[in-house]
């Protein structure tokens, strides 16, 4: 264990906030890649849903 | 051994593999991420001479290595797509792409705010950055080309010829700290011989597998998408939205 506190780890010895910065881009940008191939995901499932549909209904 | 590879060329089975393989490469990657952060966050010492500014490292090094490992990959698919005309080459190149673009990017700001403390500077114009930028816009004319075809098997031949082309860049990136003087400090990891701690080293590693496996995990779920959106016509894509087992999830 390198900190002797919780604050002591927040500060990063001075240098908080390019490591914060830097880790808190990164995490976000993740978080957005993952929440976003769900979403093409969902869109994917749903638009050959319908082209399925159409498909269907246009041809007896 | 007896294992038809050949047979997860068809996007059809390779659908269902991925799927199968998804949930254990992101526990993986979850896993060893925060093993990870914990040895270089927690556990590690400071550095004598960069203080803590240096625990940058820890997404630096594993984001930079896999955007240039990323775009190797791409290459590899985008040949074996131009060699034997398979459709899952292709979109595997277009599944990997946007995920490189990321570590790529996530490489360059990690490295701006390691940069700023430590050189003074954001951002040089020195051959490591330089390349490593060439690297990102890449990855971004990669996506835009392909946005800009509408027919997908040639958006899928000119994004293999533009992959292939742009491929020499990565081991100017590579060799950049050798070949040039620059102010990026050389290769901290080599063969045989490192310049770094152990307990830095292992929180590094650590990090850079979790960066394998999340990539692998995103590529695969990412290709999922492209699949359905590309072999929607086809019969088995019908079977599967009939079967209502693939799309109960999604709600």
């Amino acid at each position: 264990m390198n900190w002797s506190s919780w604050s002591d780890f927040i500060a990063m010895g001075g240098y908080a906030y390019f490591v914060w910065i830097a880790y808190g881009v990164t995490a976000l940008l993740v978080v957005v890649e993952i929440v976003w191939i769900g979403r093409e995901r969902r869109q994917s499932l749903a638009q050959a849903l319908t082209q399925r549909k159409i498909r269907q209904w246009s041809s007896p | 051994m007896a294992i038809h590879w050949f047979k997860y060329a068809s996007p059809a089975s390779f659908y269902t593999l991925a799927g199968r393989l998804i949930p254990w490469f992101a526990g993986a990657a979850a896993v060893s991420a925060l093993i990870g952060l914990y040895i270089g966050l927690i556990l590690a010492p400071s550095d004598f001479q960069q203080g803590d500014s240096y625990r940058i490292i820890y997404i630096h090094v594993p984001a930079a290595w896999m955007g240039m490992f990323i775009y190797l990959v791409m290459a590899g698919w985008a040949a074996t797509g131009l060699v034997f005309n398979t459709r899952l080459s292709g979109m595997m190149v277009q599944s990997l792409a946007p995920t490189g673009a990321m570590f790529t990017f996530v490489a360059l700001w990690t490295g701006a705010f390691w940069g700023r403390p430590t050189w003074g500077a954001y951002w040089v114009w020195d051959a490591r950055l330089t390349s490593t930028l060439i690297l990102f816009f890449l990855y971004i004319g990669y996506i835009a080309l392909r946005a800009s075809i509408d027919d997908p098997r040639r958006a899928d031949r000119a994004g293999a010829l533009l992959t292939l082309v742009g491929v020499v860049n990565v081991p100017i990136i590579y060799f950049s700290v050798r070949w040039w003087n620059t102010l990026h400090q050389g290769a901290s990891v080599n063969f045989g011989s490192t310049s770094m701690a152990s307990v830095m080293l292992a929180g590094m590693l650590v990090m850079a597998i979790a960066a394998w496996l999340y990539t692998i995990a995103v590529s695969l779920a990412r290709v999922r998408s492209i699949i359905i959106e590309r072999e929607q016509h086809s019969a088995w894509v019908g079977e599967l939205l009939a079967d209502g087992r693939a799309t109960e999830r999604t709600t």
